[in-house]
């Protein structure tokens, strides 16, 4: 059995008064590609930013290869090769695309040709990046937005990458792309830790997945056998 | 009244000298206001803070009768600064270095103490605690150092920068104050704008202010860079606090109140969280407002200045360099 890259035991995490998550555990292995499915206000981003460190749970504990991290601060937790996309891209607005990307790989100082093989590698995964590399982030389509978000995010050299809902307000060729390249870095050995609405999309290509359902998860299992299961086809894939 | 060439020149030049200042000032303002969205209200007491600190350092190290004052052991050290240029460049460098490096870490103390622990706090709580620290170094000033004006100069009246001028042109002599004033700040502004589109610390600060929580998943030290801005503004509002001092030959408690307000409709003219805008809008303002008080009235400069403010947010409400950016939610 491959190796535990992220280990979830029972996290508690609250805005305020309100519990968001009810204790939620979960892992992921190393070259998996598990997904978090369910619907809105289910603690699905709440889960990734608890993991990335933008909040930090009341109870609970996040191990990231064998250490725990739940506590850091979220600069120390992207050090540690936990890289969060963010949802809604979160690109910066008034950087050329070069400079977002640099801005990826912010930590790398010490690895110049690295930071440039990641390059080369987003150019030849979002060759639209490569013709904007001189424009600045807020004048890109949402769909190069979410390239380049992507593409941020690999400039980390992620050791596993999360994808916090990829195919928001993209159009369905775009989304194509996108889950297609989710697929080709996962076959290139990225482990991914993937949220998403578009559950039917996201189960087809997750190995395993998970179902939230407010707070709290309430399925679990390899990803064709959600696909078929008869309760999330008919709270999260439409069909009755 | 006249209309001379020579004398639209000279207030021109007077207009320059005084926007550097703003322009200084004004930068602290918009660097704040980039990152935090806060209005730092206590940034005038900080250009106050630095023209007390330059003048405590200047009579330490250029003031005889510091020296005969107890302060014997720095007799040696004034001989050197008190004598030929190499002396004065040294002191006026010096000066300068301290009172920046106090002030800014005056700015980085404040924004630990008084700012960070309401950084998720409704926005107007950092507001009122600026207020509450411009008031209270506005009164720390007052009591503990004097109610009064104090001369920027020696005990025996010299001043600590000669008056002279430094050169003349079309009948217009331009002092060496001046000079040292638009010179400086120039080279400051040059620097800061390069600093922040170059480097690797200046992009972390670029990014931060465009998404602070996108920053953070980059790996910046959110908290470190916030620190930085918080030096960095102080640190240039001390050097124009050294300068206004030295070119006016006074401070006073409550000095930081006016320059302070015009810094900072400077920053908003330019459009507030844009540094080349705080520096456009500085000098700008600057330049109307000694051409305001030349050929209309002294009296009326202020007027001037912010018809010019409610021109702009009229028709440019962004400011002149800022963009239309809607409020993220």
């Amino acid at each position: 059995m491959a190796e535990t890259v992220l280990k979830i035991n029972d996290i508690h995490t609250f805005y305020g008064q309100i519990e968001a998550l009810k204790g939620i555990s979960l892992h992921v292995d190393q070259g998996e590609i598990v997904t978090l499915i369910g619907a809105n206000g289910a603690g699905k981003s709440t889960t990734l930013r608890t993991i990335s460190g933008l909040l930090a749970p009341r109870t609970g504990s996040i191990e990231f290869m064998g250490e725990v991290i739940s506590g850091m601060p979220v600069h120390t937790v992207t050090a540690k090769g936990v890289i969060q996309v963010p949802e809604g891209r979160r690109i910066f607005p008034r950087m050329t695309v070069e400079e977002n990307l640099g801005m990826g790989a912010f930590l790398r100082t010490k690895d110049p040709a690295g930071v440039q093989a990641s390059m080369d590698h987003v150019f030849q995964l979002f060759p639209r990046l490569k013709e904007r590399r001189t424009q600045k982030g807020g004048t890109l389509s949402g769909g190069e937005q979410q390239m380049l978000a992507t593409g941020r995010g690999l400039m980390a050299s992620p050791k596993l990458l999360m994808l916090d809902e990829p195919s928001m307000g993209l159009a369905p060729v775009v989304v194509e792309i996108i889950f297609d390249t989710i697929k080709t870095l996962n076959d290139q050995g990225i482990t991914i830790l993937l949220v998403e609405q578009n559950a039917a999309m996201a189960l087809q290509i997750a190995d395993r997945g998970y179902v939230l359902e407010t707070g709290n998860v309430v399925l679990e299992g390899p990803g064709k056998d959600l696909l078929v299961n008869e309760q999330v086809r008919k709270t999260y894939l439409g069909e009755t | 009244m006249n209309f001379t060439l020579s004398y639209l020149l000279e207030q021109t030049i007077n207009g320059i000298t005084l926007g550097g200042l703003y322009a200084l000032v004004a930068l602290g303002y918009t660097m704040v206001y980039g990152i935090l969205l806060m209005i730092n209200f206590a940034h005038s007491e900080l250009f106050m803070a630095g023209g007390y600190v330059g003048l405590g350092v200047l009579k330490l190290l250029a003031d005889p009768a510091i020296a005969k004052g107890g302060l014997s052991f720095l007799a040696p050290m004034q001989a050197f600064f008190n004598s030929g240029t190499a002396g004065f460049v040294a002191l006026i460098a010096v000066t300068f270095l301290i009172s920046a490096i106090v002030v800014g870490l005056m700015g980085v103390f404040i924004e630990r103490f008084a700012y960070r622990p309401l950084r998720h706090a409704p926005r107007l709580a950092p507001l009122i605690s600026a207020i509450g620290v411009s008031i209270f170094l506005q009164n720390a000033a007052l009591l503990w150092i004097s109610s009064k004006q104090l001369p920027y100069s020696r005990a025996d009246g010299t001043s600590f920068v000669p008056a002279k001028t430094a050169f003349t042109v079309f009948g217009v002599s331009v002092s060496t104050m001046q000079i040292m004033i638009i010179v400086t700040s120039l080279l400051l502004l040059a620097f800061l704008d390069t600093f922040v589109s170059k480097t690797r610390i200046g992009k972390a600060m670029r990014a931060t202010s465009q998404d602070r929580e996108a920053a953070g998943l980059m790996g910046v030290n959110i908290n470190s860079v916030i620190a930085l801005a918080f030096f960095i503004g102080p640190a240039l509002g001390a050097v124009a606090g050294v300068f206004n001092g030295m070119y006016y030959g006074s401070v006073k408690f409550n000095m930081g109140f006016i320059p302070g307000i015009k810094s900072f409709t400077a920053a908003v003219i330019g459009g507030i969280g844009n540094l080349r805008g705080a520096m456009l809008g500085g000098f700008l303002l600057g330049i109307i407002e000694s051409l305001a008080s030349g050929f209309i009235s002294n009296a009326y400069r202020d007027v001037i200045a912010f018809i010019v403010l409610i021109l702009v947010l009229v028709f440019r409400p962004g400011g002149l360099l800022g963009e239309a950016v809607a409020e993220k939610v």
